[in-house]
């Protein structure tokens, strides 16, 4: 009786086929799981104010010009909400397909051409999006109506 | 199974869309009138249909990844998940409908 309940032994784990915890790649995977989740939540509020902002209130999607983007732009607020809003799209945007091609692309060399061509467009985007946003001049249309710009 | 399917496809179209968005916007850098006659090009009904059906993939993307997070973070997720999913076909209804009521009315009167 004592034998059988006191002192259960303890069965050894299985040997696992795979590693359960990753080598050398730290979290890495773990990490991209909770940012696509993080990012998802802020990206709906930044998102659904820029579409409403743009596309519902004044004139919808007819009103979409330069003198409407030098309007945005001329105020930190949405250049901030822009930035953000950009950074964490292309990331999130990045590490979905990223996850798509690993699940859909079984060779080696294709995986790694859609990689680089990932990599490369995600760096056109971030850089080239971020210069714009912040070197853009709202006073470069002479006919702007623009208060800084007088 | 099809909701994971959808998001998916919604989202690569949302990053592919976001490249040529990007791309575009950046011609404010090189002058108004590049701009400017890019934003022309766009207000035809086709282009119009396109943008709603982005707003569509976007809106539906935005509240099933709302769902995902719920069936991964709520102890009680995964047990509600296809009540979830109709939650989200309601509040897709709910958010397209005076969207493409609103967007849509714009580009067939222009």
């Amino acid at each position: 009786m004592t034998a059988t309940t006191s002192e259960p032994h303890a069965i050894p784990a299985k040997k696992s086929r795979y590693a359960r915890t990753s080598r050398g790649r730290g979290n890495f995977e773990l990490w991209s799981w909770v940012f696509m989740r993080g990012s998802g939540v802020l990206l709906l509020f930044l998102v659904f104010g820029h579409l409403f902002v743009n596309l519902m209130l004044g004139k919808g999607i007819t009103q979409i010009d330069f003198a409407f983007v030098a309007g945005k732009w001329s105020n930190p607020f949405w250049q901030v909400w822009d930035m953000l809003m950009l950074w964490l799209a292309e990331l999130h945007g990045f590490n979905g397909v990223r996850t798509i091609i690993n699940d859909y692309a079984e060779k080696s060399s294709t995986r790694w051409i859609l990689k680089t061509l990932l990599v490369a467009s995600a760096l056109v985007v971030l850089v080239l999006g971020t210069l714009v946003i912040f070197t853009f001049d709202p006073c470069i249309d002479p006919a702007s109506t623009l208060e800084q710009c007088k | 199974m099809w909701s994971w399917v959808a998001h998916r496809i919604s989202g690569v179209l949302i990053f592919l869309f976001l490249f040529a968005h990007v791309l575009d916007t950046a011609l404010v850098r090189v002058s108004p009138e590049a701009y400017n006659s890019i934003m022309e090009t766009y207000k035809n009904p086709v282009v119009g249909l396109g943008e709603a059906g982005l707003v569509a993939a976007v809106i539906f993307h935005a509240l099933n990844g709302l769902r995902v997070v719920a069936v991964d973070f709520w102890a009680k997720g995964p047990r509600y998940q296809r009540q979830m999913f109709w939650a989200v076909v309601i509040g897709f209804v709910v958010l397209f409908a005076p969207f493409a009521i609103r967007h849509l009315s714009i580009v067939f009167s222009h």
